[in-house]
């Protein structure tokens, strides 16, 4: 019957055809991807994650354009010896303003969804500018010239205005120059203690900023049991 | 025979066959160059552009999209032609489609050395690319429906029906998942956030792996193995079955890639169970390809096509249980992040994709050109490379992979991390990251051995004899 069917109706009609597998690989990815958008079924909010700030949010770019997350993951699971390792596993809410999302798939590197605060900045300098410096058996390639390259506070302004139209809720008033100079000038000035000159605009200071970001909120949020 | 052939519009499928093998060499040498940096680190020459993190997206993009998008339109364009006894619909659309591939393959091959990515896995190319890549994939898409509305022939032979499978498919994923608002020229951000995006990103990720790289192959296998064979699909029935089962299940499996992350539980369970349901359309699908050999064993012997569609199917059969196994959450427990994954990868990508495209080749070099193929010795050579050069990929994966997921979760007396310097799992891998380099070598000088049996083929001064 259905065979028959098939045969004679079905092969016969390529618009039906057509429709019918429309049909068909449609209903998977509605059921799954639609009820994200539910209060109930889909990822919980979580208190007290805010969104990047400029500078962060530069770095992060950064982070996306070297296409880190190609060694990186960004998401630590439930287990003991990832939580032993990684810290408190990750939750939902903690990536509500991340687009695109960066968990990753392969840690060929270690994962970093709570590197913030992990290591002090100029660690992070030493390890980008040559990664042997801090792990001597390290394979990342030497990321030199994030040194040299500079940040565009223009550029970051078409960031943070696309963010702020796909709802995030930076400020209307929010002045992404100075915002950029103040964060950048602590930074600096944490490297200075630790002996390293760096000028306050290089693509190294925002990927710092980023890096420091990871997690922490996260992680003083599940502390206090949001 | 063919007296009346409705000329047939051959030379499209002639520069889609060039640019498969062309693109294939490519991204094949992009893949090598990235196992050597794993191997040995200083392999990008201290230059930006050819780090890991920019030059993988490169190789990904190329065997998928260049080398394996090319073979299929190839086998496309020559398959659905004879099937409906039609030229393609419009030799302007099928030029436009061709050219237009190559400039978003060119475009992808710029831009990503240059760091201009948007940063999802297999969707990393920027927004301007990703319209160009939608128009030209409506050009293809009218090209195809064009044909069929003008076909000759009033019944679809089961090819077609997983050609379409991929048509649509591939519209509705790339167009969703490339949902982004631009912030400038080159840089955008996706409508979805979070968990939410990831879910999205998997979907399509997963599903161009279920359309672009197994229905639309599985596809050109119901054509091209009872062709090379001479023998007729084993089951008609079978086709309708596993054909109907692995457009519906296919398009749930995604969320196995996010297993035991933040995304909520239902939906981690749902990609579980339809990855490990999955198995059945899979194997209907291997079972029809290697039973449609029956009583053609023999020519195993002698025919190296058939061994390379042995080898492609068989490869199709073992990733397509390896996968549903890994799909099972205690199982991705601890393959997810490791080599585990890549390996499966090129199982795959290797032995199913790669194997289909030199038995399809090999098959239809001769024919377009008009040409005796110019050498089986070196076919036959071509196939033990490739043979060979897989397992040893694969079989180093599976070992730095299990070998790196059992160091990261051991622990030892007195319940600490056995290796809590991460740096310990690193330097365990390298001897592994050597082999996969030899295996991926062989498997590339296997093509370029491939390379040159098809253009002294093609550029055989003589036509076969009358």
């Amino acid at each position: 019957m259905a065979e028959h069917f098939h045969r004679r109706v079905l092969e016969h009609r390529a618009a039906l055809f057509a429709v019918l597998t429309t049909i068909g690989i449609s209903i998977g990815g509605l059921v799954e991807i639609l009820p994200m958008y539910s209060a109930e079924l889909g990822p919980q909010a979580l208190e007290g994650v805010t969104p990047y700030t400029p500078l962060e949010l530069a770095g992060r770019d950064i982070y996306v354009s070297e296409g880190c997350y190609n060694c990186h993951s960004q998401m630590i699971r439930p287990f003991r010896a990832e939580t032993m390792r990684y810290g408190t596993w990750s939750r939902a809410g903690e990536y509500a303003y991340d687009r695109p999302f960066q968990l990753g798939s392969r840690r060929i590197g270690p994962d970093l969804a709570r590197v913030g605060g992990k290591y002090p900045d100029a660690w992070h300098y030493e390890h980008m500018r040559d990664p042997r410096t801090t792990s001597s058996e390290s394979i990342m390639p030497v990321y030199d010239w994030l040194l040299d390259k500079q940040v565009d506070p223009d550029d970051v302004q078409a960031s943070v205005d696309a963010m702020r139209t796909l709802g995030v809720p930076y400020p209307e008033d929010l002045d992404v120059p100075a915002e950029l100079a103040s964060q950048s000038a602590e930074i600096v000035e944490s490297l200075a203690g630790a002996g390293i000159q760096s000028a306050p605009d290089t693509e190294m200071i925002a990927l710092i900023a980023y890096l420091q970001k990871l997690g922490v909120q996260g992680r003083e949020a599940v502390k206090e049991g949001k | 025979m063919a007296t009346d052939s409705p000329n047939y519009d051959d030379a499209v499928v002639r520069k889609f066959i060039i640019a498969t093998v062309v693109w294939g060499a490519v991204g094949m040498l992009v893949g090598v160059i990235l196992a050597l940096q794993l191997a040995w680190w200083p392999a990008n020459l201290g230059l930006e552009y050819t780090t890991f993190g920019r030059l993988r997206p490169l190789h990904t993009n190329a065997v998928i999209f260049a080398f394996t998008g090319n073979f299929i339109f190839a086998g496309v364009y020559y398959s659905l032609q004879r099937l409906l006894k039609v030229r393609m619909f419009h030799d302007v659309l099928s030029n436009i489609h061709f050219w237009g591939w190559q400039l978003i393959i060119v475009a992808a091959a710029i831009t990503l050395p240059l760091g201009l990515s948007q940063g999802k896995e297999y969707a990393e190319l920027i927004w301007p690319i990703d319209i160009a890549i939608a128009l030209v994939w409506v050009a293809f898409a009218v090209n195809f429906f064009g044909t069929i509305a003008t076909r000759k022939v009033k019944h679809l032979y089961v090819a077609i029906w997983f050609y379409m499978s991929m048509v649509i498919t591939i519209t509705v994923l790339h167009v969703v998942n490339s949902l982004a608002l631009p912030a400038t020229l080159t840089r955008s951000y996706p409508m979805f956030a979070g968990m939410t995006d990831a879910l999205v990103q998997w979907w399509y990720g997963h599903n161009a792996v279920g359309f672009l790289l197994t229905t639309p192959i599985l596809g050109l296998m119901y054509y091209f193995v009872p062709k090379t064979a001479n023998r007729p699909v084993y089951s008609y029935r079978l086709s309708i079955v596993h054909f109907w089962a692995l457009v519906f299940l296919y398009i749930w499996a995604g969320p196995h890639h996010l297993l035991y992350s933040a995304l909520p539980d239902w939906a981690q369970t749902l990609g579980m169970v339809f990855s490990v349901m999955l198995i059945a359309p899979s194997w209907g699908g291997m079972l029809n390809g290697l039973l449609t050999l029956r009583g053609a064993w023999d020519k195993l012997r002698t025919d190296p096509l058939l061994k390379f569609w042995v080898v492609a199917i068989s490869f199709y059969g073992m990733s397509t249980f390896e996968g549903p196994m890994m799909s099972i959450r205690s199982v991705n427990a601890l393959s997810h992040y490791t080599d585990w994954t890549i390996g499966h990868v090129h199982s795959g990508a290797l032995g199913w994709v790669g194997m289909s495209a030199f038995a399809c080749l090999y098959w239809l070099v001769p024919k377009v050109w008009n040409r005796r193929l110019h050498s089986v010795e070196l076919a036959t050579t071509h196939f033990w490379m490739a043979t060979i050069g897989i397992v040893l990929y694969v079989v180093a994966m599976w070992v730095s992979g299990i070998t790196q997921g059992l160091m990261w979760r051991a622990v030892d007396e007195g319940g600490q991390l056995a290796w809590p310097n991460f740096m310990d799992t690193v330097t365990t891998m390298i001897p592994f990251y050597w082999i996969r380099l030899a295996g991926g070598l062989l498997y590339l000088s296997g093509l370029l051995v491939m390379a040159w049996n098809l253009y002294k083929t093609a550029t055989a001064p003589e036509p076969k004899g009358a």
